[in-house]
């Protein structure tokens, strides 16, 4: 059962109920959700959790709803692998990939729009909305099909290919608005005050957000019931930064992991990155910006919960900071190398973020530290596809296959020989 | 010459539903405030937090520039000018 009971303003405290609502009525502070942590405390043990199902709904008891009524295409519960090899090479000996590409919509969008789509449905809505960058339109599409209700997703029109189909197939209204992701959600704030829908991350954002703690519960069950030392996380709005840190504390508050003395550190990409800016300048204002970057899934120019990351960040001393495009890619291209798992481009931000922590050394070798994959690659082929080398193209023949192989190793030899050249 | 203060919908209820009232200008934006509070009771809580600082999720505009990245309460209210409170727009990824 779900220990909610109110939403409450996380500026002034004022208290709500449990209703599809998302901002303070007094102060325009966005709301979230409250338990009764004492109650939970009684009904929640390791043992308990253990014996639930492999998906979010194994957390049911620290989620605003019932896993009775859940809209459940198994979102969660997804890989924590020990990466030795990704670690060997940046130094680091007890690094742990956060694997989320393997949700049913290949990104951990799927953890929250489970909790908001059953939310919803225990509203009584028939129709299920959001603005998107992409990913999250997938999930709300697949989960709105699952659950039988209507569905209109809101994007920016330059998205990629592969976020397009993964959202039309499901027999989705697309709706591509010319304009940004900021644009496009100040346009679903206003129709979210005009049609009776469920919009994932407006109407229904204090429930919605409560999903993405799942991340930090799994990783502390995965790891034997402790907190890692460290977490380097993706950051578009902060939403998802904020809800791992709160994760951890609430499993040590349940008395379910010790003490909490995780460092979270966080990672934008340069074209988007009103936080890090903040961060850098020593203030909690932010300063929306205009986004270019190739990370899609991060370009959010106007961070909802950028002060609520800076927060946790001072607290936990964790690192804040921003890479190129350039970055991006070789990021990408790093974590399929060496661990097989191809990310999006938010994953190669995390890599690059991750990567340079590591040789400026504010990650120890030692630490705990997990690296979160949010999205898969196949999403983002556009952002790759001329930086990959061509296939080998041969007859089928010996001789042809032989040849090629020949020329691709003088061409390599050729490439060492010119990089020499060029560092000499 | 009297400045324009745009009045969120949220907050109409204070204001007897105008969308937008006058106030004198050639002070800052907290005498602006504490004028606007003695014409409407109640405004100046919604606006600002116990220790008079801006609520975080209220947006002041002077001639279209958050006053943030102005000078804050201090920002000079000139003739003319436009003032817009705008509640931030919350939701998002």
């Amino acid at each position: 059962m779900s220990f909610a009971n109110a939403l409450r303003c996380r500026e002034c405290k004022r208290e709500y109920p449990l209703d599809p609502i998302y901002v303070c009525d007094f102060c325009f502070g966005p709301l979230e959700v409250a338990y009764d942590y004492d109650a939970m405390r009684e009904a929640v043990s390791r043992d308990s959790i253990e014996r639930g199902p492999l998906s979010v709904w194994r957390y049911a008891d620290l989620l605003p709803c019932d896993a009775d009524l859940a809209v459940d295409i198994q979102a969660g519960y997804t890989p924590l692998l020990k990466a030795d090899r990704l670690g060997t090479e940046l130094g680091l000996r007890n690094l742990y990939i956060k694997n989320d590409c393997t949700n049913p919509t290949w990104s951990f969008k799927d953890r929250v729009v489970t909790v908001a789509a059953t939310k919803a449905r225990e509203f009584g809505f028939k129709t299920l909305a959001c603005a998107s960058t992409g990913n999250l339109a997938n999930s709300v599409a697949a989960h709105a099909a699952r659950a039988g209700l209507d569905s209109f997703v809101f994007i920016p029109s330059d998205l990629e290919q592969g976020k397009i189909v993964a959202s039309s197939i499901y027999d989705v209204t697309l709706v591509s608005i010319n304009g940004n992701y900021d644009e496009v959600n100040r346009l679903c704030s206003e129709l979210a005050g005009k049609y009776p829908w469920a919009f994932v991350n407006v109407n229904m954002r204090p429930y919605y957000a409560e999903g993405s703690k799942t991340l930090a519960y799994e990783v502390a069950e995965q790891l034997g019931w402790r907190a890692p030392d460290h977490c380097v996380v993706p950051m578009a709005s902060g939403s998802l930064y904020v809800k791992i840190w709160k994760g951890f504390q609430e499993l040590a508050k349940l008395h379910l992991i010790d003490g909490v003395q995780t460092k979270m550190s966080g990672v934008q990409a340069q074209g988007c990155s009103p936080i890090v800016t903040a961060w850098e300048a020593g203030t909690n204002a932010i300063r929306p910006v205009r986004p270019s970057t190739i990370a899609k899934s991060l370009a959010i120019g106007n961070p909802a919960d950028g002060y609520y990351a800076l927060g946790v960040m001072a607290e936990t001393c964790g690192a804040c900071l921003a890479v190129s495009d350039a970055e991006v890619i070789q990021g990408m291209k790093l974590l399929a190398r060496t661990e097989g798992i191809f990310a999006e481009t938010a994953g190669g931000v995390t890599i690059a973020g991750l990567k340079r922590m590591a040789e400026s050394g504010h990650i120890r070798p030692d630490e705990v530290t997990v690296v979160f994959i949010t999205g898969a690659g196949l999403k983002t082929v556009e952002a790759v596809i001329d930086e990959l080398e061509p296939p080998l193209t041969v007859e089928p023949t010996m001789a042809s296959f032989e040849e090629a192989l020949g020329e691709r190793a003088i061409g390599e030899r050729n490439d060492v020989a010119a990089q020499e050249a060029r560092s000499a | 010459m009297p400045v324009t203060v745009r009045i969120p919908t949220p907050l109409r209820k204070l204001t007897n539903d105008q969308d937008s009232v006058t106030a004198s200008d050639g002070g800052t934006l907290a005498q602006l405030i504490d004028s606007l509070e003695e014409q409407h009771p109640g405004l100046k809580e919604r606006i600002c937090d116990e220790t008079g600082e801006l609520r975080r999720f209220v947006n002041v505009y002077v001639n279209g520039e958050d006053v943030r990245f102005l000078s804050g309460l201090e920002t000079l209210i000139e003739a003319d000018a436009e003032v817009s409170i705008v509640p931030a727009v919350a939701g998002g990824c």
